[in-house]
Formats: structure tokens, sequence, C-alpha cells
């Protein structure tokens, strides 16, 4: 077990290199000099910068240098000195406005994932268990609707819905009292009121695919013979069908947790601009509307790494669960 | 699992038919793989339902021109924000007559200063098939004038809005069939972007193994592992603001396809690794079959049948995906139609709730990936024909 | 009492499984005797309803299945001081979910199955899974059914019991799961074992060792056992009575020895005549035979005697009209065909 950990640790490492390098390539992408534009910007807000000034942006960049030199001041910028670069934009470290909205990003999904698994995983039994019934029937038919709604068109009905009938605006994690004020007791509980409706929505998508896979899987099971061994035993339906084939059924589940959280960190950015969420998504979508590169690109380097980190847990999950896989690992 | 009581008895004497049966199970043994397909299709009644709902959609995609009442740019100044018209089957005398629509006045709420909009009951226009109105180039080649429906009389008197009009007073119903074209043909042509790359690299993964597998293995995982509408935004952001409509569509399509091939191609592979497999591709082989007519006669048939079954799966997202991107300003920019530029319109909470139809391009989505998926689910499972 | 040594009593057994595309008459009418103690032999092609016959009596019969008729008498042991009288349960009566079944599955009536392979759960060890069986129907402690578990391990010749309680099934070859299978089943002391085809899925070798094993607890335990298997020579070597079922029906039952030197239905004749004998080749050069043609389809069942279609004496305009009765031939020898009217 040990030892499998360490084999899946050292083969993320490539994986982590190649990200860096695309969300560089990105960085790199729009036209012009990042200097150039930063004096631009700064000389039409009023400001102008020193030669010095610039002097030493250029030396922390490696600007002006080949592409990979510049590629290699900015990796070991990151990993030596915690050091994102400069967003030019909101004129601070890209550090300083990151972290807070990765946190928000994290909780978010991963409260996301667990309401969307405890919804799914007791209703996709029931379907399974059920099949062909009226029940059955109903939740395929609201289990295939919610996976045809984007997370992003529900948010924007659930405001509008919002608006219209409770005359309230559900956007945002916070109230506007709390928005700029430092953390404190008051701010997360103005969070925990707020965070609801986040939720839910961004767990919809998941949730409902899960029910599918939940069922689908499960019923593949309910046929093998060790629940008919389980079920000449004596035992009792209920429990033989949570003990045996749900146990075995999930184990999907938790190989994909991985791909769950890449696919509800992407999701959730659609959903976090349009409900205007404190989180990872909207302030990209900024960074990338106004070319703030550094900003853009710590974003998608973190966002790719955190899936990454997911889908080591659930391998690992995935081998504590499965004995099958634990031995071969 | 039941217990024994007479009820069981009667339905089963009702049952049997043992000679009619016989000859539905004949016809069933010699039925081609398509017909047994087609039989099991037919059997899910909501894929059935989706297809005759995709035909319809198709079509107004591909005769949008025809279809839409108006154009789509055109501004009808004395309707900004109009509901949409209502119709009516039943005229003063409440006698039961064509449809009609009342001319409608705009006024001031005395309180709000907001527009509302009444009918007037003194002036009924029918609603007429095959009319002559506003002019359009048919697919750019040609100008016609032809509509499938609209009123007779000019557009400056009365206009009819089916989903209502936007804030700057264009007719919804007309915008949303235009965005179709883009919206559709956007799924259809980056799956076949997919697929083309899916197959080439899932066969040679699936089929030879080895190195090359591990490799496109690799990199599979790898692109999967980047969270796709984040990497999608960067790229599409990338995207010049100054370039033609079609230029920026087709550089959105490949970027959708980006990630879309790397699903084909675990399809490919799985289905190629499966196959080989295969008693049937083994007892081909020893006969002496040659490799190309193997999988040309032998696996493509039992295989083609799955790809359809995906490909139809993965359009929804590619739709999901343009008009997420569009919505948030990363995709298509106006003046390009599609269903995500439309629902731009519905950015604003506060014009939302004065006008909540502006959300109707969003219903135009979630039922075309509704159907696209019960279809694709109806293909899959009529895609193994012989399990049960 | 008469009924003193009797077990097991199926009446007309009538299981159907109910498909979109027609009803399947899987059994059709099966009647058969388990005396205490006794083995019986359920013989029979594939599909010839010899497992459902198994789950019907254990009430587990998968859905679309359902037992529409017929009576599955059980006869349980006296209860010491109340009665005299046997204590008779109609299984066919029961809630196939409910307490009371549940309370003879896997305790008075236990299954060894097809599979030893997939018949354990992949993700549960060995000893949980028959811990659990212990636990179940016997008023011990944890540390008591492992105890007995353990014990039940070494009574099936389970190398090093203590030790592989805590495997995983996959961790197991084909012969210690099929050991592990018979530990579960006997854990509870069963009446009757019903073993299912326990050693198709095992090599030649296991499956003498396995048969072995199951004739010395047999001889050890006292229970009945109900013999389902394909295989003639395992019937010849396990059984003392024989039933021979061919479409959902018992077409012959008769002893073992009766069945083999002396079968009456021309199946059980044709089934005989397709198995190589040693030594046979010196004395008359014959070829193997075959019944010819397979298994009908299950919804279309002939009319008449199920096997006319593939009988080689049939009599046309007879067989292939009316249902044989069921004739005594001799004594507890009893076969389906109109021959022996």
């Amino acid at each position: 077990m040990f030892g499998y950990i360490i084999r899946r640790v050292l083969l993320m490492i490539p994986t982590l290199i190649v990200i860096s390098i695309i969300s560089f390539v990105i960085i790199q992408l729009p036209p012009g000099d990042y200097l150039t534009s930063y004096a631009a910007q700064l000389s039409a807000q009023g400001d102008t910068i020193d030669a010095q000034g610039l002097k030493a942006l250029e030396e922390r960049y490696g600007l002006g240098q080949p592409i990979h030199v510049q590629y290699f001041k900015w990796v070991s910028g990151i990993i030596l000195r915690g050091d994102w670069g400069q967003s030019m934009e909101w004129q601070k470290p890209v550090k300083d406005l990151i972290w807070e909205r990765l946190a928000l990003t994290i909780l978010l999904s991963s409260v996301a994932i667990l309401v969307s698994w405890f919804i799914a995983i007791p209703v996709g039994v029931y379907s399974a268990t059920h099949q062909y019934s009226i029940p059955d029937y109903v939740l395929s038919v609201i289990s295939f609707v919610g996976v045809g709604t984007p997370g992003f068109l529900l948010a924007l009905i659930v405001m509008y819905l919002a608006m219209s009938q409770l005359n309230q605006s559900v956007g945002g994690l916070f109230s506007s009292e709390f928005l700029l004020a430092p953390w404190s007791l008051a701010k997360v509980v103005d969070m925990l009121k707020h965070l609801w409706i986040p939720v839910l929505i961004i767990a919809l998508e998941s949730t409902a695919g899960s029910i599918r896979t939940t069922r689908a899987n499960l019923l593949d099971e309910l046929n093998k013979p060790y629940v008919e061994t389980a079920r000449a035993k004596g035992l009792e339906e209920g429990k033989l069908i949570w003990k045996y084939p749900v146990r075995v059924a999930l184990n999907p589940f938790f190989s994909t947790v991985g791909w769950s959280l890449a696919s509800l960190i992407s999701g959730q950015t659609l959903i976090a601009v349009v409900l205007s969420l404190q989180t990872t998504g909207p302030m990209m979508l900024r960074a990338l509307m106004s070319q703030d590169m550094y900003l853009a690109g710590s974003f998608l380097l973190l966002l790719s790494s955190l899936t990454v980190i997911g889908t080591l847990v659930s391998d690992i999950i995935l081998a504590w669960v499965d004995p099958r896989i634990r031995l071969r690992g | 699992m039941a217990n024994v009581d007479n009820n069981d008895m009667d339905m089963l004497e009702e049952g049997q038919d043992v000679e009619e049966v016989t000859a539905k199970e004949e016809k069933v043994y010699v039925a081609s793989y398509w017909q047994l397909m087609w039989w099991r299709f037919r059997k899910h009644k909501m894929a059935i339902i989706s297809v005759v709902i995709l035909v319809l959609f198709y079509f107004v995609a591909v005769f949008s021109e025809f279809v839409a009442p108006y154009d789509p740019e055109q501004y009808f100044v004395q309707y900004k924000l109009a509901p949409p018209t209502r119709i009516h089957f039943i005229d003063t005398e409440g006698q039961l007559c064509w449809p009609f629509v009342y001319q409608i006045t705009q006024e001031k709420d005395p309180e709000t200063y907001r527009n509302i909009y009444i009918e007037d009951t003194e002036t009924p226009y029918p609603i007429q098939l095959f009319v002559r109105g506003s002019e359009y180039q048919m697919w750019g080649l040609w100008t016609m004038d032809l509509h499938l429906f609209g009123l007779s009389v000019p557009q400056a008197e009365q206009g009819i809005f089916l989903m209502g009009a936007d804030r700057l007073g264009r007719d919804v119903f007309s915008r949303t069939a235009y965005g179709a074209r883009i919206s559709l043909s956007i799924g259809l042509i980056g799956v076949l972007l997919s697929l083309t790359v899916g197959i080439v690299l899932g066969g040679i993964s699936g089929y030879y193994g080895g190195i090359p597998d591990t490799i496109i293995q690799r990199v599979i995982e790898f692109i999967r592992t980047i969270p796709s509408i984040p990497l999608w935004m960067a790229l599409s952001a990338a995207l010049p603001n100054d370039w033609p409509i079609v230029k920026t569509y087709f550089a959105i399509t490949v970027i959708l396809s980006l990630i879309g091939w790397t699903y084909m191609a675990r399809v490919v592979r799985g289905r190629f690794l499966a196959m080989r497999e295969e008693d049937f591709v083994m007892s081909a082989r020893l006969v002496g079959s040659s490799e190309m007519r193997i999988i040309l006669r032998h696996m493509l048939p039992s295989f083609l049948s799955y790809i359809i079954a995906s490909l139809t799966l993965s359009i929804p997202s590619m739709i999901l995906a343009e008009t997420g991107l569009s919505y948030i300003g990363l995709g298509l920019r106006a003046p390009a139609i599609s269903w995500g530029v439309l629902l731009r319109e519905a950015q604003n909470v506060r014009s939302l709730a004065l006008a909540p139809w502006v959300l109707i391009p969003a219903a135009a989505v979630i039922i075309a990936v509704l159907a696209f998926n019960f279809v694709g689910d109806g293909l899959r499972d009529a895609a193994d024909p012989y399990a049960r | 009492m008469e009924n003193n040594h009797l077990l097991l009593e199926v009446k007309n057994l009538k299981t159907h499984f109910f498909l979109d595309e027609g009803t399947v008459r899987a059994l059709d009418g099966v009647d058969f005797v388990i005396k205490r103690g006794q083995t019986l032999g359920v013989v029979g092609e594939s599909g010839c309803g010899k497992s459902v016959t198994a789950r019907s009596i254990l009430r587990i019969v998968p859905q679309p299945g359902r037992i529409v008729d017929g009576e599955i008498m059980l006869y349980l042991p006296a209860q010491s001081n109340h009665s005299t009288l046997t204590n008779v349960v109609n299984l066919t009566r029961l809630n196939p979910r409910g307490t009371q079944i549940r309370s003879i599955r896997g305790c008075r009536i236990a299954l060894v199955p097809q599979e030893p392979m997939t018949s354990l759960s992949p993700v549960h060890t060995l000893g949980n899974q028959i811990v659990e069986a212990i636990v179940l129907h016997q008023e011990v402690s944890q540390a008591e059914a492992r105890e007995k578990a353990i014990y039940m391990l070494d009574l099936v010749g389970m190398p090093q019991p203590s030790r592989t309680i805590d495997r995983y099934p996959h961790e197991l070859s084909g012969g210690m799961r099929q050991r592990g299978m018979i530990a579960m089943a006997l854990s509870c002391h069963p009446s009757l074992l019903i073993a299912d085809e326990p050693t198709t899925a095992l090599d030649v070798t296991t499956e003498a060792q396995i048969l072995k094993l199951m004739q010395r607890l047999q001889q050890e335990l006292g229970m009945a056992i109900m013999f389902i298997t394909h295989n003639l020579g395992v019937v010849a070597r396990m059984t003392e009575h024989v039933i021979v079922m061919y479409m959902g029906k018992v077409v012959e039952e008769a002893d073992v020895d009766t069945i083999f030197h002396n079968p009456k239905h021309p199946y059980t004749q044709a089934l005989l005549k397709s198995i190589p004998r040693l030594g046979q080749r010196t004395r008359e050069r014959r070829r193997l035979e075959s019944i010819s043609g397979s298994v009908p389809d299950p919804y279309s069942i002939p009319k008449g005697c199920s096997f006319h279609p593939r009988c080689s004496q049939r009599i046309v305009g007879l067989c292939d009209q009316e249902e044989p009765p069921n004739i005594e031939i001799g004594p507890g020898h009893k076969t389906r065909c109109v021959l022996y009217r």
C-alpha cells in the first residue's frame, strides 16, 4: 500500500510539469509584451514607472530572454519563493489574490460532492432495487433532466425564481457588509447561510449523473452469484443489498471521485460566474477578459493541479476500499 | 417473486399462444443486425419522441431564414421588452376561428414608468402561413421573402412575437431560430472532429496495443486531468476579438474538440480491445480472413452502433460548452447569434425579472440536450441487440 | 408414522419466468421427494430447470421468475417435548422476504453454488462471510462465531484455517473457495444441502477432492444432499436416488442402479448412450451417440411430450398430441412416457 502511494505520487510529477508548461503557454498567448502593456496600463492610470522599476520587473520575469528561460524563472519563482507573478489589474502580487478564492472553491466543491453522494447513493440504490417501478421511472426522468440541465442555466433559473417570487437576490457567498471584512466567526456564519444554494446547484449536475451511475452499476451487481449466496444464507434483503452489491457497485464511484472533482470545479466555474460567488471562476474570467495573464495562468495551473491531486486521492481511496487493487499495487 | 394466487394463474393462461410466439421468434432469428437494433430502439419511447424533436430543431436550424418571421437584427422600437404575443383562437363573439392576434399598443405605466403592452380587441390580425414578408438571403445564395408564418400587415403596423421581444425590440423567436444554426451545428461539427481524431488514435491504441497504446493513454489521461471549462476559457480568451464570426466559430469548435476526442478515443479503444477477444473475430482469423477484411467486415458493423451511440451522447456537452462560453462572453460574440449569445440578454437579473422570456433560448438548449441524451441512451441500449 | 423419514416433498411445482418475449415455463409440474439423509441426484441438460428447482426450494427465484403453482413441503424434525407430529412448512406459501423463510434458508436448507469464483463477495474476507452466516442463525457472539468458522474450515479440509479465514476470495484457489462455500453452507448443520453443480467450474483433481469431502461430511453430519449435476459419472458415484429432468419436468425417477442399468425413458436412455465407457470398444464397435437436436426454444415448448421432436421411438399422432402420464413401472421407478402405458 505504501509503495503504491509512493509510485502514484512519483507518477504525478511529470503530469504537473506538463500542466505548468501549458499554463505558461497560455500566459504567453496574448499578443504583445507583458511589460509594455503593464507600462501602458500604468500610464493610462496616470502613474509612471521609472526605468529602475522596469528593470526590476524585467529581471523578475526574465523578459527579453529566450522563452525557456522565462519559463524556468516563472516556475522557480513559484516553487522557491511562492512568487506567482504580479496581477496587472489588481496591482497586487497574484499570491495575495488566489488563496482565499481557491480555498472557497475547494470548500464548495467538496461540500457539493458530499451532498451529491448523500442524495445520489440512496436514490440510486432505491432506483436499482425497484427497477421498472413507478418511482424508478420518475427518478430516472428527473435525473435525466438533471443531467441535461447545465448548472449555469439552473443557476440562472434559480436566480430568476428567487428574484421574481421571493424578491431576493441569491448571488454571492457573503452579505454585502461582510464582503470585504476580514474573516471572523460572524463572517463564517454569514457564509454558511449563503452556501446552500450554490452547493445545491453545483451538486445537482453531478447528483443526477451519480444516480444513473449507481443505478447502472448496482443493476450489474445485483445478479452476481455472490448476492445469491448472501440471500441463500437467509440474510435480510435490505441488509444484504447494502453490505454486498452496493459496496461493490460504489467502487467505481471512488475511482472517479478525482474526475468528478475535476468536472465539479470545471462546472462550478460557470455557476460561480452566474451567481457571482467569491471563488476562482469569476476572478479567472475577469483576469482573462482583461488579459491579466499571470493571474489567469496561475488559476489554470492551480485548478489543474487540484484535479491531479484529487485523482491521486481517489486512487488511494479506491485501493483502500478494494482489496483486489490493493494487492495488485 | 410473489405468492401463488389465482391472478397469476389467469395471467399465465392469457399469455400463452405457442404458435404465435414461434412465428415471432422466427422473425427475430432471421432479422439483420440493423433490424434488431431498430426493433430495440423503437421500444424506447422517449428516444423516439426525441428523434422527432431533433428533426424539428434541425429543420429550424437549416431553414432558419424561412422559419423566422423577421430578420434577427431588426429592431421594433415600439416593442422593447414586449411579452410574447398572445395568440387567440376564439374571436370576440366566442366563435372558434383561425388563430389571430390583436393590435398591441404600448403605454407607460403611470406609476413605474415602465412600458406595458395592451391588446386592442378592435383590430384582429389573422396569422397567415407562407406569408410574404421581409426579404432575406436564403443560405446567403438567393433572395427570398417567403416566411413560414407571419402577419399580412406591414411590420410597422403590428408584429408577432411568439417568444416576446428583447430589450432592443428584436423578436426572440427569430433570434432563437437563427441561433439554432450555430448552436446545433457546433455540436455536430465538433463531434465529427473529435471522432476523426478519436477513431485514428483510439484505433491505433486498441488495435496495436503496446507502446503506442501506452503513450496515447497517457496523453488522454493527462488531458482529462485539466478541468475543461477553465482550459476552454483560457484558450478562447486568447482568440483575437477582431476575427470574423466564421473563423471564431471554427476556432471554438477546434478548442472544444481538443478535449472531446479523448472520450471518443477511449470508446473506440475499448471496443477494439473487447472485439479482439471475441470468438467471431477469432474464427474469422482462423479461416484466414485478412486483417482488413476482419476490421471492415466483422468488427466495424458491431462497432458502428456503439460509435453512433457515443457520438450522440457527446453532442450535448459540446452544445453546452458553446452556450456556456458564449454566455460568459468568451465564446462567440454578437453580432454572431447562438443560444449562448442570446442568453447574455439574461445576465442582468433585474431585466430577467422584467422579461423572463429572454430565458427561452435556455429552454431550447435544455430540450436539445435532453433529446440528444435520450436518443443516445436508446441507441446505446439498442446497440447490443443480442444482450438482454 | 410413515412420513417420519420424509424431509422435503415437492408437488406439481411450477415456476415460470415472465419475460417480454413470452413466458418461459422453467418448471412445469415437478414432483419428487427427498428423505432424511438421502442423496438425490438431479440430472439433465443445461436449461432443463435443475437450478430453478433449487432456487424455488430456497425461494430465491430471480426476477421476473415466480412460483405459480405447486407445493414444497419441508418436514422439520418434531420439537422434542411438544408433540409427536412433525412440523410441516409449505415453503411456497411463505413470503420470500419474510422472517420465516429466512430462518430456513442457510439454516435448514443451505446452498453450495455452481461458481466458487464469483459466489463470494470480492470485497469481504472469507471469514466475514462465514461468520455472518453463523451469527445470523445461531445465538453466539462474534468471537464464538469466528471460533466456529475456523472449526468449520478445518472440517472441510482448508489448510491453515486460522489464517485462511482472513483471506479475500481472490487470494484463494477455486477448490479452496468451494471448500469455503461448503463450510459456510454447513455452518448451521442444515438438514438439506443443495449442491448446484458444485464441481462444474473445478478441474478434475479438485472435483474428486470436493466430492470425497462431501461424501465424508454427509457421513459425519448426516444431512440430505440434493446433488444437481449434468455429469452422469458424478451421479453414479455420489447419489442413491436419481431424478432425470427435461424441459421443466421430471421424466424419470428411480434409484441409481435402475437408472443406469434399466433406464426406461428414451431421454434417459439417450443420455446414457452419450457417455463413453472404458473397454467398450473392444466388445462392440459402437459410435458414441448424441441426442439429435438440442433443447427446444424455451418460449415454445412442443405440444404433447416435450421430448418427442428428438425422440427416436416417437409415435406420430400420439407423442405430439398427448402429454404422457407419469407411470409407475416398478417400486420407486416412475417415468413419463406413453411407451409404458
